[in-house]
């Protein structure tokens, strides 16, 4: 497996403040990346400092291998950052055509791309008559003209209605699937959740986690549980050491396992004591859990 | 080098009010031989603007830089906003994430500024040598290919000029307010002279020092040509006046100007460099 983007250390400060403070980690090649932060965590600082247009105060990061200067790199990468920036008074293919040559690719694929992203038929629209969702997503497609070999995405569903917001999600998986790298940096969850296998998770510009989504929490998930008998169910669960904390809420119990545990033998040792359930669910922790949690038990 | 030029390219020619504007500001340039059928024919009073000299050889090529050049306005406006809209559009930003680097994009800039001035010089060579032709007294090919410097001085003015407007540009992000800021500048180098005339030197002494400011080295370049005419010679004489011009080029005027260029050029890079987009 190759090794995309390397950061190591790196550390901005405007002023006094400091944005993001000695982060270090790497992208490989094939996985789908999410950066998550509250706002003003350090994501776009991060990324625009990669991306050639914010200078680094300390560290370094280099692309690929390393051998190649940023801006011959970026050739290889699509990215998109905050909003959609195109000239207002070009149409779409006319800028479409100027990325092209700043990239030095072919203008080949834009009719494939833009078919992509479904504005094919608004092609010779002016970019300033587009609407947001349009706006964004021409920029998707500008963004992989050249197949790049990792796709960059900076809150692509900002200010977007929830219509476009679901296009764009459609997109991202449809790219994914193609099996191209991607970073996605959001501070929506559950975006991230859905498409990214891994996660790097900043807050006020210093990394919390990194590594693959389900490698967050050393957690077993839980079980939601229910049963004519509750009062029996909840003291059989209380009285088994398997499980730690088991609460009760709205005539459902939740009861956190210390152990892996599935479902069907939970459900027969339950029904070898005589109890019988009526609703058994096992779940995994959302992302927003577990990010809640990990925030959390850093402010601590 | 055809890269980038090609990118400035798109970028102005599909922008409608830059191409309206350098349409414009070529239009211009050859409507200056429209001067030529300027004709006043009152009675006794016979005045033929193309009889007085004006497009003599050697003499056009010094008269045409000179009138033409004022014209650079309309290439200043299409410079500062090609420059500053890239800011307020923010696509200087995605440019440089597209893989354009900060020195590849300001050379884009500068090549274009340096073609502007290529082509201007071209175009007032022609139509110059074209009005020449028709009207000038002299037409031996010595004379008609003398003084050409005058040409090379017009080219360097420009580009001068316009890297001063790229500057601007960049460095107030803002084109309203750039072609204010170059307004200002102006004034303020009128307002230098005059203080350090009143308060310092003697005139020769503040000229040569004004000499060094950017647009007063730029005007040097080419002074003015009317009291070169006969005509004005000969009234100057009948009201016993003598008018003692050096309109001559001097070599260091051209490096001052180069100096200049240079330095806008360099400092418009390090600004960029320097600034979070």
């Amino acid at each position: 497996m190759s090794t995309i983007l390397t950061v190591n250390n790196l550390t901005k400060k405007f002023g006094y403040l400091t944005a993001v403070k000695n982060l270090s980690f790497s992208i490989e090649k094939g996985n789908v990346y999410g950066i998550l932060g509250p706002n003003g965590s350090g994501k776009s600082t991060t990324l625009g400092i990669v991306l050639n247009v914010v200078n680094k105060t300390s560290g370094n990061f280099y692309w690929f291998d390393g051998n190649t200067s940023t801006h011959q790199s970026l050739k290889k990468v699509g990215a998109i950052i905050e909003r959609p920036n195109f000239y207002p008074y070009m149409t779409a293919v006319q800028n479409l055509k100027l990325v092209c040559k700043i990239k030095e690719v072919g203008t080949e694929k834009i009719d494939e791309k833009l078919e992509l992203v479904g504005l094919l038929d608004r092609k010779h629209s002016k970019f300033s008559t587009y609407s947001l969702g349009m706006k964004q997503r021409l920029a998707i497609a500008s963004a992989l003209l050249n197949d790049p070999e990792i796709l960059i995405l900076d809150e692509p569903t900002n200010g977007l209605d929830p219509q476009g917001i679901h296009q764009i999600r459609e997109i991202i998986k449809k790219i994914a699937a193609h099996g191209t790298t991607i970073l996605l940096a959001s501070h929506l969850l559950d975006e991230v959740e859905k498409v990214c296998s891994h996660v790097i998770i900043l807050r006020k510009g210093e990394k919390l986690y990194s590594g693959p989504v389900d490698g967050m929490m050393a957690s077993h998930g839980f079980f939601e549980l229910k049963a004519n008998d509750m009062e029996k169910l909840a003291q059989s669960l209380k009285t088994n050491e398997k499980f730690g904390n088991v609460k009760q809420e709205n005539g459902l119990i939740t009861a956190f396992p210390t152990e892996e545990m599935d479902a069907k033998s939970l459900n027969e040792s339950l029904f070898k004591e005589g109890i019988v359930l009526s609703h058994l669910v096992k779940r995994k922790e959302s992302l927003e859990e577990q990010f809640l949690t990990l925030t959390k038990n850093q402010s601590n | 080098m055809i890269r980038l030029l090609e990118i400035e390219f798109i970028k102005l020619w599909n922008n409608r009010a830059s191409k309206v504007l350098i349409i414009s500001y070529f239009f211009i340039l050859t409507s200056i031989a429209l001067v030529a059928a300027i004709k006043f024919d009152i009675g006794p009073v016979k005045f033929h603007l193309a009889e007085i000299g004006i497009f003599n050889f050697p003499y056009i090529w010094h008269f045409n830089t000179f009138v033409t050049a004022f014209f650079k306005l309309f290439l200043a406006i299409v410079i500062v906003s090609m420059m500053s809209n890239e800011y307020s559009n923010k696509t200087i930003k995605q440019n440089l994430i597209d893989g354009l680097s900060k020195k590849e994009f300001i050379l884009s800039k500068f090549l274009t500024v340096v073609s502007f001035s290529v082509i201007s010089t071209v175009f007032v060579f022609l139509v110059s040598l074209i009005l020449g032709l028709i009207y000038s007294d002299y037409d031996e090919l010595s004379i008609i290919f003398s003084d050409l410097k005058f040409l090379a001085a017009f080219f360097f003015k420009l580009m001068g000029f316009f890297s001063f407007c790229l500057f601007l540009g960049i460095l107030v992000k803002r084109s309203a307010f750039a072609l204010g800021f170059l307004i200002l500048w102006q004034i303020f180098e009128g307002i230098t002279r005059g203080l350090i005339r009143w308060k310092l030197f003697d005139g020769d002494t503040t000229d040569a020092i004004m000499g060094f400011f950017p647009l007063q080295s730029m005007f040097n370049l080419i002074k003015e040509p009317f009291t070169r005419l006969e005509a004005v010679q000969t009234v100057a004489d009948q009201v016993g006046e003598s008018i003692k011009l050096n309109y001559h080029l001097h070599w260091y005027e051209f490096l001052i100007v180069i100096a200049w260029t240079a330095i806008f050029i360099y400092l418009s890079y390090a600004l960029l460099k320097k600034r979070d987009l």
